[in-house]
This record gives structure tokens, sequence and C-alpha cells, in this order.
């Protein structure tokens, strides 16, 4: 017994050294690609000792890469844990922003803000947008939530939720029927998703979100630990479940909003990577999982960021694009071995 | 009373479906709720965990309010065993129990070294000390319930309520769970209220049943006071079937029509031939039966008729010529192999009659031979 957990904890120690050890290989080896080259030292020299200030290389680093890389960095983590509270809430390992048609409201709202609201008054701040993103994933989580209360079915809810998606897509469409070619090209270079657009004053936006929302979601751990049980037995054992269910959909929320909002829709992160953390740790306690989640996704978005922007320099893919083409195929893998398991 | 309900009335939106409820347990002490199906029985037991709003009426513990109290404090003295399915991702089975002790842990839910000490003691209780580690996810649903309630055990409760703890559980997991509850009423002098849906086992394991239809309470009592034949065919509106409290089993309904054979039975040989006989849909009348035979207590829910006398009685003349009588209407007498004894010495007398009759005999192999070629 004291000895499989002492094994564990080995575990647990060594998964987050791994991701940490990415994390700063991630960071290296993306400072270092791109269509400027730029020596290691050079790169050590312009972070750390802060030389070769007003250089080329240096504006690049500092104005272009670096803050790209952190917003990936955060912003697939944010992701990431989001995926995770909603699939508490769910109780259903496919839960997530983008299956729940979470994503599209968030587009839907946007498309509203660039087309109309931007068109009018020009510039708007990152607020808005924000906002815009996050009314738009209340609104569609508010009516996945009725509809849950309704259908008691896990597949009958995806079925929903994706049935929404259509929905949110065909009134974006529609608004889009009436907008200004330019308007079209950002709210379609929007919704591909991207980090590429990011700038230090939106990552400390970024942060400050990501960080209060990250630890309000550590600090009901025990709650969602218990509510793996079911809602009946978390109610039992004393948890207002109201108030928790209400604080668990609005952290994913604003979680999820906030990527949209800076990045665009990014599929299948949300899913899998939680996924990837709880077979890491092989547990699925929240007081861990959300950490690992939020360092794992890190760690995914850099690396498929990376590919992004170098697999076909100079041209650029979309983010959404390359976490699909990772993320679906773990999320089938996961799907039919859970299968299997079940079948046995 | 430790545990009390009074006039609680439940249902929901608002809406009573049963009222009128008044409920009182001990500790250490089991109440079981039987009843027909959607009559209500989960509803009342959810209301009494507060999982569903009462409509009208208390539920009282040490003679306070519960409808008063916090979530938590409900917690502590209260623990379930619901229907719903569990199926937690990743969590071996010492994990589920150790989350009945939710409501004694710190913010983040740390186990002390004495929560474990309960967690262990409480596996120890189901049997399951060995499962500790096995993932939740593989055991089977024998085992799972036994999980489930070392979870409500680790509760450290004053009071378990379990929603029909033994459904879909083979009748080895069902005997071994009702055993393990009532020692640990006994042992840890808890409450249980409970529903279930084997009535033999609710007699069994209860030290009082409450009777639930639709819209009210139909009966409470001593299993004794309420197991009786006819009192429980009424609430399950049995017309098609027999249940027998006695034995504490059902019987299918009887075959219509005339006796077509007639059954010279006893001591047990009778019951397999009147099963038989019962699914071939075929009438037939029995005898001479005393009324402490076991047969007796089968023949009563299928004969058609029946020849018999009061336990431990001689049987007179005029009970062997009804029977003689009973012989001739059906033209067919089957022995099923009864031993002949002082008692029922009568038995030679009526075979002899029989064959003076030219009455058709067969032994009992030789009807059921016959009933399954047809």
């Amino acid at each position: 017994m004291k000895k499989e957990k002492l094994a564990w904890l080995l575990r647990c120690q060594l998964v987050l050294f791994g991701l940490a050890f990415l994390i700063c290989a991630g960071i290296v080896l993306s400072v270092n690609t791109g269509t400027v080259d730029i020596s290691p030292i050079e790169v050590f020299r312009i972070i750390f000792l802060r030389g070769g200030a007003g250089t080329l290389e240096s504006n690049v680093i500092w104005k272009i890469r670096l803050p790209r890389l952190l917003t990936a960095a955060v912003l697939g983590g944010a992701l990431s844990v989001s995926g995770f509270l909603l699939q508490t809430f769910f109780r259903n390992p496919i839960a997530g922003p983008f299956v729940l048609g979470i994503s599209s409201g968030a587009k839907m709202c946007v498309g509203f803000v660039i087309i109309f609201v931007v068109g009018s008054y020009g510039r708007i701040s990152n607020w808005v947008m924000v906002l815009a993103a996050f009314a738009g994933s209340m609104l569609i989580t508010g009516f996945v939530l009725i509809f849950a209360g309704k259908a008691k079915n896990m597949s009958m809810l995806l079925v929903i939720g994706i049935m929404v998606g259509y929905i949110c897509s065909a009134i974006t469409d529609f608004c889009v029927a009436f907008a200004k070619d330019n308007e079209i090209a950002n709210l379609t270079s929007w919704s591909m998703g991207s980090f590429s657009g990011a700038a230090w004053d939106d990552l400390g936006v970024i942060c400050i979100v990501v960080g209060v929302s990250l630890l309000a979601a550590m600090l009901i751990s025990k709650p969602m630990d218990a509510y793996q049980l079911g809602e009946g037995y978390a109610k039992s054992m004393g948890i207002n479940i109201k108030l928790f269910r209400a604080l668990l959909i609005l952290l994913s929320s604003i979680l999820s909003a906030c990527v949209t909002a800076f990045a665009g829709p990014i599929s299948f992160v949300g899913i899998a990577v939680p996924q990837i953390a709880k077979g890491l740790m092989g547990t699925s306690k929240p007081l861990i999982i959300i950490p690992t989640s939020f360092l794992c996704g890190a760690v995914f978005c850099i690396f498929c960021d990376l590919i992004a922007r170098t697999a076909f320099a100079p041209m650029e893919l979309a983010i959404g694009t390359v976490t699909s083409f990772f993320g679906a195929p773990v999320v089938i893998s996961l799907m039919l071995k859970r299968n299997f398991r079940k079948q046995q | 009373m430790y545990f009390e309900t009074n006039d609680l009335a439940v249902g929901y939106r608002g809406r009573a479906l049963i009222s009128g409820i008044n409920l009182s347990v001990e500790r250490g002490r089991i109440l079981t709720l039987i009843g027909p199906n959607g009559a209500g029985k989960s509803t009342i037991l959810k209301t009494i965990t507060r999982h569903l709003e009462q409509i009208a009426g208390v539920v009282a513990i040490d003679n306070s309010n519960i409808f008063t109290w916090s979530n938590k404090q409900l917690a502590k003295r209260l623990s379930v065993m619901l229907t719903e399915r569990v199926d937690p991702e990743l969590m071996t089975c010492r994990q589920v129990v150790a989350m009945g002790r939710y409501p004694y842990t710190n913010y983040f839910g740390r186990l002390t070294p004495e929560d474990e000490a309960v967690v262990d003691e409480a596996l120890g209780l189901v049997r399951a000390t060995e499962l500790g580690d096995c993932p939740f996810s593989d055991i089977s649903d024998g085992q799972r319930q036994r999980i489930l309630l070392a979870r409500a055990i680790c509760q450290q409760p004053e009071i378990i309520v379990l929603d029909e703890p033994t459904s879909y559980l083979d009748i080895r997991h069902k005997i071994e769970l009702l055993d393990i509850l009532r020692k640990m009423a006994v042992e840890k002098q808890v409450a249980v209220v409970m529903s279930l849906h084997e009535l033999d086992l609710a007699a069994k394991v209860s030290d009082q049943i409450i009777c639930v239809k639709g819209d009210r309470i139909a009966l409470s009592g001593t299993p004794e006071e309420v197991f009786q034949d006819q009192r429980i065919n009424a609430l399950y509106e049995l017309e098609n079937g027999f249940f027998n409290a006695l034995l504490g089993s059902v019987e299918l309904a009887r075959p219509k029509g005339g006796p077509q054979y007639f059954l010279l039975a006893g001591a047990g040989r009778g019951i397999p031939l009147y099963r038989e006989l019962q699914k071939q849909g075929t009438a037939f009348s029995t005898g001479i039966l005393f009324q402490n035979d076991v047969d007796y207590q089968v023949a009563k829910a299928l004969a058609g008729e029946i020849i018999d006398v009061p336990a431990f009685s001689l049987i007179d003349d005029g009970i062997i010529a009804q029977a003689k009588a009973a012989i001739d209407r059906t033209k067919v007498l089957v022995d099923a192999g009864t031993p002949i004894g002082a008692q029922n010495a009568c038995y030679r007398q009526l075979l002899d009659y029989a064959a003076e009759q030219k009455i058709e005999r067969l032994s009992g192999e030789e009807l059921l031979k016959r009933l399954r070629q047809a």
C-alpha cells in the first residue's frame, strides 16, 4: 500500500518534470525557428541579457515570437482545463466546447461584433471581443443546459450540441451575407484560429482571466472529485449542487470564451488533452488533473503552433487544422480503448 | 424514536403523490418499504434524503427537523446508496469508498490516517478488503454494491437510506449484501431505511415493513403482521398468481377448467407435479393433504380442488368418501409416491378403490412423461 503510493508520487513528479522540460524545449525551439534565422546563443542574449535592443532580431523575438509563444501556452492550457471542467460537468469524456456547440456560439457573437459593431465604430478593444465570445459561449451553454435537463441520455446531448452548433453557423453565415469583404476576411481568419495576433497587452489580459479561473477551478476540486460519483451521491455528501454546477459551467465558459476571443475556435484540445493528462497521471483527481491538463495543453499548443508556423513556411496553417490533425486520432483511440474495456 | 416522519407528503412539482406518511425507526433497526413498481417507494426515499423537496410534513432525526439542516450537517448523520449508475473514471474501489469521508476532510479533501483507518474498517465490514486497489470500473455488480455500501458506511452515518440495493444482484450477492446490512445495523447502531423488491428477503431482514401503494401507505407493521397471503396479494393486485407468505414464494396462475387428474400426494412429492401441470395449463385435484403438509401450501395456489384435513387430525370416512368422489370425476389417479404410514394408511384404500373401478393409474414419472410429450 505504502509502496504503491510512493511509486505513484514518483510517477507524478516524473510527469511534471517531463512536461516542464517539454515546455522549455518547446520555447527554445519555437523562439529559434522561423523565417528569420537566429542562433540559440543570440536568443539567450536577447531574452535574458536584453541585448541588441532595437535590432531586427530583438524585435522579432520580443514583439512577435515570445508573445505568440506564451499566448499559445497559456491559451492551450486554458482550453484543456475548460474541456476538463465540461467533462466533469457532463460526466462525459467527449464533452468539450467545440462538440457542444459552445465555440460556434462564441463565433456567432464575435461575428456580430466584427460585422456590425466594428463596421460602424471602427476598431474596438479586446475586452469587447472577450465579452462577445463570452456572451456567445454562455448563451449556447444555457441552451445546452436546458436541453441537458430534458435529455437524460448523453448521446442525445451531443447530438443537440452538434445541432445547436449548426444553427449558430447558419446564423453566422446569414450575417456574413450582409458583410463587407474585409469584415468577412477578418471573421474567416479569426474563425480559423491563430495565435499570430498576440501582443503583450493581450497576454496580460489573458493571464489575469486564465489565472483567476484556474485558481478558482483548483478551489472547487474537492466537490469536483465527489461529483464523479454522480449528482445524487454528491448531494448526499453535503455539496450544494446548484451552486457547484453553476460555478463549474461559469469557469469553463470563461476559459473557453477567453481562448475563443483571442485565438478563435480551436478544436480537439479540450477533449484530447485532459484524457492524455489522466492517462499520464493514472488518476482523475481534479486537484492533480487541472494543473497537469494545463501543462499538457501548453505543451500541445506550443508544438502545434510551431508546426502551424513552420511546416509549410512561409505559408502559415490555421492552428485549428493542426490541433484537429493530432487531436482527433487521440480521441478516436481513447474511445476505442474505452469501448474495448467495457466489452470485456 | 430516532428517525421519524410526521404526515409527510411526497411528490413532484408541488403535487403530492403520497401523503400522510408516518414512518419511524430506531437505531440498529431495519425498516423496509415494499410495494409494486411505480408505487412511490423511491419518491419517499428521495424525499427523506432531501434529493426531492417535500410537499408537506416533517422528517425528524433526533426530534430535529432535517429540512432546516445544512447539507453538510445532514451528510454527517445520513448517508445513501442510490440506484443511479456510478461510473467514475480511473478510480480504485478504495478511492470510491474514501469519498464517503467527504464531510469530514479538509478543504482539499486530504485523508488523515484516521480517515484511512475508517476506510479500511468499512472495506473490512463489507468483506472487500482485497478489492481496495482494483479499478472500480472492473468489478462485478455484486462487488460494486458492496463498495457503494462501504462508501455509505464510511460516512459514519447514524442512518443509511438504500434504494433497492439488491436489484440486478444474483441470489448469492443479495443474501451477502443483506447479511452485511443486518450486521452493520446492529454493530454500528445504524438505522436502516430501504426499499426492496424481494418480498421473501424483506420479510427475513426487516424489523418493520411499510407497504406503499400508489397514493398511500397501504399497510405497516412487523413482518409477521404484514406478510399474510391475502394482504400481499391485495397489495400487488395478484390475480394471475399467488404469493405464499409462509414460504415467501410465488406461484403462477391456477389452471382453469375441470380437474383432469387426481393427485394422491403429500410430503412434498406433489409440488413438482403440480407445477408441471400448471405449466401445461391442466387443471387437477389433489388430496388427501394435511394442512401442515408442504404440498398443501402449493396446492392451495394451484389445485382446482383440494381434499384436506386439519393438521395432525385423523382422516375419517367422510373425507375418504370425498376423495373417492374426486377420483371418480377425474378418471385418472396419479400416485405421487408419497410414503404411506399410520396416519395416511387410507391411501392404500384409495389405490385399491381405483383399481376396482378400473380407473387409470399413473406414477409421478409417468405423468411427467405424458405431460412433456403432449
